[in-house]
């Protein structure tokens, strides 16, 4: 209230200092900042107090430490006699595994679904609509738990595996699948794929420059295929096929060679996946639905075909729409993968907040390094689609 | 002499048969290219593989009569006398028999007062009133009982949907008012409150419940000074509480950002205090925007719930994973999950419907 009130010739009125605004925000929010150092003093003293009483140590010296158990599934090779600090890395690991697979299933089934809601098939829209009210409207865990005891754990056992291809079996134990093996002269294939994928860039901006300065069209993406599929194929023949399978098999009681997915890891994907697609599967129909139709009008009204209304006109305007929604499912399931620690699925929480925080008793180090993994993955799957959402984003003049 | 002429409009012809009736539909919607005709062959045997077997197990040959396994014994079909035998249980988890009435009262109390505040009567007011602050604590002397000379029933004994209903609603009343603070917090001038608040709302949005969970769990105990000691349920409302407060704040915020500028402009010309001005203007007009976005955090919510059987405490889901490792009753998962999935689906989808009526019922402006 600062404002000068020339009323006849008296002095412009201050307003009392308890009245001030600015002298009123200061003293708020000092008292704020007061009662906030208070409560972290407080939590502070009685957490040194309640620790010193339970002779838990503190401070991070614990990761040096043997593990001491076992992990069921790793990326890394762990063993029980290495660290508490590798137990860890093997937990985040599984959940990058899981979460990074999960986030491309659900984006290919969500994607397709969405688009069926919007099928003129009668018999498809509604099959897809049904597909996503059911599942988005159960709980996650419940579905989790559904596949993991419902249907993984009441397989047959492994001499009665179920094989509908020669060479994968799925039982008890999880789902097993032939094994890739590299020869001698393998490099070969990653350099052509590479030679590939450098040369199809290179092709497209090629493309592309010449369409603006010419207006001549050049089928980049063809060629880019071509020489994507083409290059590490003709590599691998001149190198005489340096890759065998080695298929999974039956040796007494249970499989040995190939590749194995625990059932615990298959339940959490399947469940992660298909219900995270069911909200993907809103959000692209949503994006979709959000092109008004003049935009499709006006593109036939051009002449364009359908295939390029819907590449040059349709699907960039609707990214718009869709992407922002988009990572905060992504971010969800990254979130939601944390359930796996409910049907023992190695990940992060199960191995570092469950099994260490168990042995070790350092709560405090442990939630707040867990929590520290989970906000730290937010911030990069954040920034990432911030910097996507961006380039896609309505150039304002 | 002729008649005069007189016009006679020759009757409308009707649409050529092509275009009307079933087989037109058909034509139009089904097989309507042959895209379309694969895609409906497809899925039509889809609904064939699935459809039959799940209508032939879960109703067909399923098995309803008997109080124990025996009933079940060679029928192939779902085995609902499972869920018929644990329904009190399902219900109300452990909670003593003779009590149950007390659970049963506050749950139809709090549906008749919900259904209630809906018509504008003049009761309205009243009853809201009575919703908010006299029904919760009644509802908690009701359950925990110990005074009046009701018996004291423990929160270790509660369980089934009763618990499930207790920790979602709890959370979204406990956590609305927390998260319309933070959310004036977030959008405030002073910059001290604004961090605080920004901070808090981005951490608890950055981790998974179950962590936070976890810490209500595992290191609330360690927070608290000697002696004080909080039961199994009450940290796990504290956590799903303050998870939920940050949510709810980015809701109303949503809320508060679509109020144009000049109703907060109009408000400081009519001399209007801070106070006033949010109390008075803008939250009663930004909470009605956003109450489709309440409802749908309370959906979340709702299914959040499952997650505090992680942490040992029974609530309807817990019960049904509780019941099928009965040695009894092994073998019965598939019938537990799915009843407890059409439990939760019921609620939530019933749910999803108000809110959509809701948003068109209250979409009466400020769309620009």
């Amino acid at each position: 209230m600062s404002a000068p009130g020339h009323t006849g010739g008296t002095a412009p009125a201050r307003a009392a200092p308890w009245n001030d605004p600015a002298i009123r925000a200061i003293a708020f929010q000092l008292l704020l900042l007061a009662a906030v150092l208070y409560v972290g003093w407080m939590l502070y003293d009685n957490t040194t107090t309640n620790l010193a009483k339970r002779n838990i140590a503190s401070g991070f010296g614990f990761m040096e430490q043997p593990a001491g158990f076992q992990i069921v599934q790793s990326l890394i090779p762990f063993s029980s006699a290495d660290s508490y600090g590798k137990a860890f890395l093997v937990g985040l690991l599984n959940t990058a595994l899981i979460s990074a697979i999960g986030i491309v299933l659900a984006t290919l089934v969500g994607f397709v679904v969405g688009v069926a809601r919007l099928s003129k098939n009668w018999i498809v829209a509604r099959m897809a609509t049904v597909y996503v009210e059911t599942l988005r409207n159960i709980p996650l865990l419940l579905q989790i738990f559904f596949w993991y005891f419902a249907v993984l754990r009441t397989m047959p056992s492994p001499r009665l595996s179920i094989s509908p291809v020669d060479g994968i079996f799925l039982n008890q134990r999880g789902l097993y699948l032939p094994a890739p093996v590299t020869e001698p002269g393998f490099w070969l294939i990653p350099l052509a794929l590479a030679l590939g994928i450098a040369g199809a860039v290179g092709v497209s901006i090629w493309a592309r420059r010449r369409l603006m300065a010419t207006g001549r069209r050049f089928r980049s993406g063809w060629t880019g295929l071509a020489l994507i599929v083409g290059l590490p194929v003709v590599a691998a023949v001149a190198a005489g096929l340096p890759l065998h399978w080695q298929l999974p098999e039956l040796h007494g009681f249970n499989f040995t060679g190939g590749i194995v997915l625990i059932p615990e890891f298959m339940a959490v994907l399947v469940a992660l996946s298909l219900y995270t697609a069911s909200f993907i599967a809103e959000i692209v129909r949503g994006g979709i639905l959000a092109v008004s139709k003049g935009q499709t009008e006006a593109a036939s009204a051009l002449g364009l075909p359908h295939g390029l209304t819907l590449r040059l006109v349709v699907i960039p305007q609707a990214l718009r729409v869709i992407i922002p929604p988009l990572t905060s499912q992504y971010l969800n399931l990254l979130k939601n993968s944390s359930l796996g620690a409910a049907v023992g699925y190695p990940e992060l929480v199960a191995v570092f907040a469950g099994t260490v925080l168990n042995q070790t008793g350092q709560a405090i180090e442990v939630i707040a390094l867990t929590m520290a993994v989970y906000l730290t993955l937010s911030l990069i799957i954040s920034a990432g689609m911030n910097w996507y959402n961006a380039r896609k984003a309505l150039v304002e003049r | 002499m002729s008649e005069p002429h007189v016009f006679t409009p020759t009757p409308p012809q009707p649409p050529p048969s092509s275009l009307v009736g079933p087989v037109a539909w058909i034509r139009q919607n089904l097989f309507n290219g042959w895209l379309n005709s694969l895609l409906t062959v497809v899925a039509l045997y889809l609904l064939y593989l699935t459809v039959p077997p799940i209508i032939d197990w879960a109703l067909l040959s399923a098995t309803f009569s008997g109080t124990d396994r025996s009933a079940c014994a060679g029928s192939d079909g779902a085995c609902w006398t499972f869920i018929k035998v644990r329904w009190g249980q399902v219900l109300y988890g452990f909670y003593p028999e003779a009590e149950r009435w007390r659970p049963n009262l506050v749950f139809f109390a709090g549906l008749a007062g919900l259904i209630g505040v809906v018509p504008k009567t003049r009761w309205r007011k009243w009853l809201a009133g009575f919703l908010l602050l006299p029904y919760p604590v009644a509802a908690f002397i009701l359950l925990c009982g110990g005074v009046f000379g009701l018996p004291s029933v423990e929160t270790a004994r509660w369980g089934g949907l009763t618990v499930t209903l207790v920790v979602a609603v709890t959370g979204i009343v406990a956590s609305f008012p927390i998260g319309v603070v933070l959310a004036l917090g977030r959008r405030s001038n002073m910059p001290i409150v604004r961090s605080v608040c920004v901070v808090f709302i981005e951490v608890v949005r950055g981790v998974p419940l179950i962590s936070v969970l976890f810490m209500s769990s595992v290191m609330l105990p360690l927070f608290l000074p000697e002696g004080v000691n909080f039961n199994k349920l009450l940290r796990a409302l504290i956590g799903v509480t303050l998870f939920t407060a940050a949510y709810m704040a980015e809701v109303v915020r949503g809320g508060l950002q679509a109020i144009p500028k000049g109703q907060y402009e109009g408000a400081k010309a009519l001399g209007l205090g801070y106070w006033q001005a949010m109390g008075f203007i803008i939250l009663p007009q930004a909470l009605k925007l956003v109450i489709p976005g309440i409802v749908n955090s309370f959906i979340s919510l709702f299914k959040d719930t499952t997650l505090v059987a992680i942490i040992g405490i029974f609530d309807l889901l817990g019960i049904v994973q509780a019941a099928s490792k009965d040695a009894n009753w092994l073998g019965l998962e598939t019938e537990g999950y799915a009843f407890a999935a059409l439990m939760f689906w019921i609620f939530c989808f019933s749910m999803s419907r108000m809110s959509l009526r809701l948003e068109r019922k209250l979409d009466t402006g400020h769309r620009r």
